[in-house]
């Protein structure tokens, strides 16, 4: 494999292609906004480069995934839209990303603000040390945006966002236990619960599902599915199959470039790009 | 069973033989080591006991030193190295947490943070006498503190820091990354994750710590020696004065120096009161210890990951 054909790219340089490609009838019901719009996006760790002019339009409501071998990319990528890199040392970063039509790197962008309308997911489940009640507030109490309820309101706030998890009958007679005392799959759920009570409107999740056994994910990937339609989802997976479930569209990631981006039912079937193919059939990665 | 057997593919070999030999010896020297570790200790508690047995009463702690330290017992300088423990945590414990949180919360990865905690470490080795000497210079003389409780607490806090801020970036060290990228993520500030997360997981190590360090250095001679350390004062015998006889400004007994002077100093001191001296400073060094380790064990025991 040669990386010198990756270069020039059609889906890259033209800035929407994905929308013009007829997208299959099975699609959901969506407006063609676009929730997150990367332009020129170049980013180094220290003088390794590992996004290499990402340029992508990614459409609101839909479930999107982010595909590639280890190393690609996909995971910074995804950090870039919540600003953590930042919080890592040595993260250089040039270029335009525009969430809800507004560039996150202007001045007066707070991260606190972003982070807050942009939640994440994690590969291992990391609920915070205090009880699965605290856990669905937590967010909410940093931002002081129930500040004013009262216990009956925050109760409330609590039983629908475990009740959109689906955790709500499991969970409701023990909601002051600790929530690291839950199964793993439980544990995700309620990472992604605690994100409910913020209101995001995107949800990037990061291989969420490789800690979890058959049934978590069967479970998890439910849960990712019932979230389209209110939020935008960005999902980075190393699973074709789940790739292939569990998403509207896909981006193909090598090398800290964008390689391919389409509805994920033309990806899997007609690949336009010859590393997507080979990659998507197990070829390399 | 050591034969080499022709039709057995997973027979023991000569040289495994060898192998299970050197086993049994590293096995053996390890545990003698770790014997001779415990039996001096041992060795020292019974000697003392038996040697001290003779003064130990209820007495002997909870009376004052009578006759030049001849009769009577040795509260004074008990309650005295007691307030120092106090008066030096309650000045080394905010400074050390607070620098060691910036240390592993805040501070990047530069030569200054570099040179910061080179530094740390190498204050850590500062002989005590040398640090009695600085107390000197800078508390009893420069701030004009005279030789006081404040002026020898100020010492043995800064005798402490280093350890405090060490033993405080570990016990934060040990709460897992995890839970702080988890706060970032949801646009917490460094300060609201340090507050709800790190520190209530990670206080107990950090208060543990403190508290050791504090009560072995307060147990050291030479930081109180010129700083504030007297060899006798007339302290009230019963009531609020004796639960609290010094002020800040005071000079104090200290059972460390009150060891020393009695040893070396005067004369017909009965030798069971020299051991008592120090039986009763180890027990206070324990006893100490074992208040900050029931605290470790309660708080622990409301954290679980």
């Amino acid at each position: 494999m040669s990386t010198s054909t990756i270069a020039p790219n059609p889906s890259t340089s033209n800035p929407e292609p994905i929308l013009q490609s007829g997208d299959p009838p099975s699609m959901p019901e969506t407006n063609d906004k676009l929730s997150i719009r990367v332009r020129d996006l170049n980013l180094w760790y220290g003088d390794f480069q590992a996004l290499k002019d990402v340029n992508i339009d990614i459409r609101k409501g839909i479930i999107t995934g982010l595909i590639g071998p280890s190393g690609c990319g996909k995971t910074t990528l995804l950090r870039c839209f919540n600003r953590i890199n930042e919080r890592y040392e040595g993260v250089k970063t040039t270029g335009d990303i525009e969430i809800l039509d507004k560039n996150i790197y202007d001045s007066d962008v707070t991260s606190r603000q972003l982070r807050r309308r942009i939640g994440m997911v994690f590969q291992r489940p990391n609920p915070l040390p205090i009880s699965i009640y605290d856990n669905v507030l937590f967010g909410a109490n940093l931002h002081k945006t129930h500040k004013q309820l009262t216990r009956r309101e925050r109760n409330d706030v609590v039983q629908q966002a475990l009740e959109q998890v689906a955790l709500w009958d499991t969970v409701k007679d023990k909601l002051k236990t600790r929530a690291t005392t839950l199964t793993l799959e439980q544990q995700q759920k309620l990472c992604i619960a605690r994100l409910i009570p913020l209101k995001p409107d995107v949800i990037l999740m990061d291989e969420p599902c490789s800690a979890l056994d058959a049934e978590g994910i069967e479970q998890v990937e439910g849960l990712i599915e019932s979230l389209r339609d209110d939020y935008t989802v960005v999902i980075v997976t190393h699973n074709m199959a789940q790739a292939r479930r569990a998403t509207d569209e896909c981006i193909f990631m090598l090398m800290g470039k964008i390689i391919e981006h389409s509805s994920t039912a033309d990806m899997f079937l007609n690949p336009r790009e010859e590393q997507t193919e080979m990659y998507i059939q197990g070829r390399y990665g | 069973m050591s034969k080499p057997d022709a039709n057995n593919p997973f027979a023991i070999t000569a040289n495994e033989i060898r192998g299970r030999k050197v086993e049994r010896f590293i096995r053996f020297i390890t545990l003698g080591m770790t014997w001779a570790l415990i039996l001096p200790v041992l060795f020292i508690l019974g000697f003392l006991l038996i040697k001290a047995w003779p003064a130990l009463s209820v007495g002997f702690i909870f009376d004052n030193p009578e006759k030049n330290m001849t009769a009577g017992g040795i509260w004074g300088p008990l309650i005295g190295t007691f307030m120092l423990i106090i008066v030096s945590l309650l000045i080394a414990a905010p400074i050390g947490i607070l620098a060691g949180v910036y240390l592993n919360e805040f501070a990047r990865d530069n030569w200054f943070t570099r040179f910061i905690n080179l530094a740390v470490v190498n204050l850590a080795g500062v002989p005590s006498i040398v640090h009695g000497l600085f107390g000197l210079g800078a508390f009893v003389y420069f701030f004009q503190m005279q030789r006081s409780l404040l002026a020898a607490s100020c010492t043995v806090a800064v005798m402490t820091l280093p350890v405090i801020i060490t033993s405080t970036k570990e016990a934060l060290a040990s709460v897992p990354q995890p839970f702080r990228v988890a706060c970032w993520n949801m646009g917490a500030s460094k300060w609201q994750t340090i507050r709800t997360i790190v520190l209530p997981n990670s206080i107990s190590g950090i208060l543990t710590g403190v508290i050791l360090q504090v009560a072995r250095a307060a147990g050291e001679t030479a930081p109180i020696l010129f700083t504030g350390a007297m060899i006798s004062s007339r302290i009230a015998d019963s009531g609020w004065a004796s639960m609290v006889p010094y002020g800040l400004e005071d000079r104090f007994m200290a059972l460390s120096y009150h060891l020393y002077i009695i040893s070396t100093q005067w004369q017909n001191v009965p030798e069971s009161f020299k051991f008592g001296t120090a039986i009763v400073m180890i027990g206070l060094v324990i006893a100490v210890n074992s208040i900050s380790i029931g605290f470790r064990i309660y708080l622990r025991s409301r954290k679980k990951w």
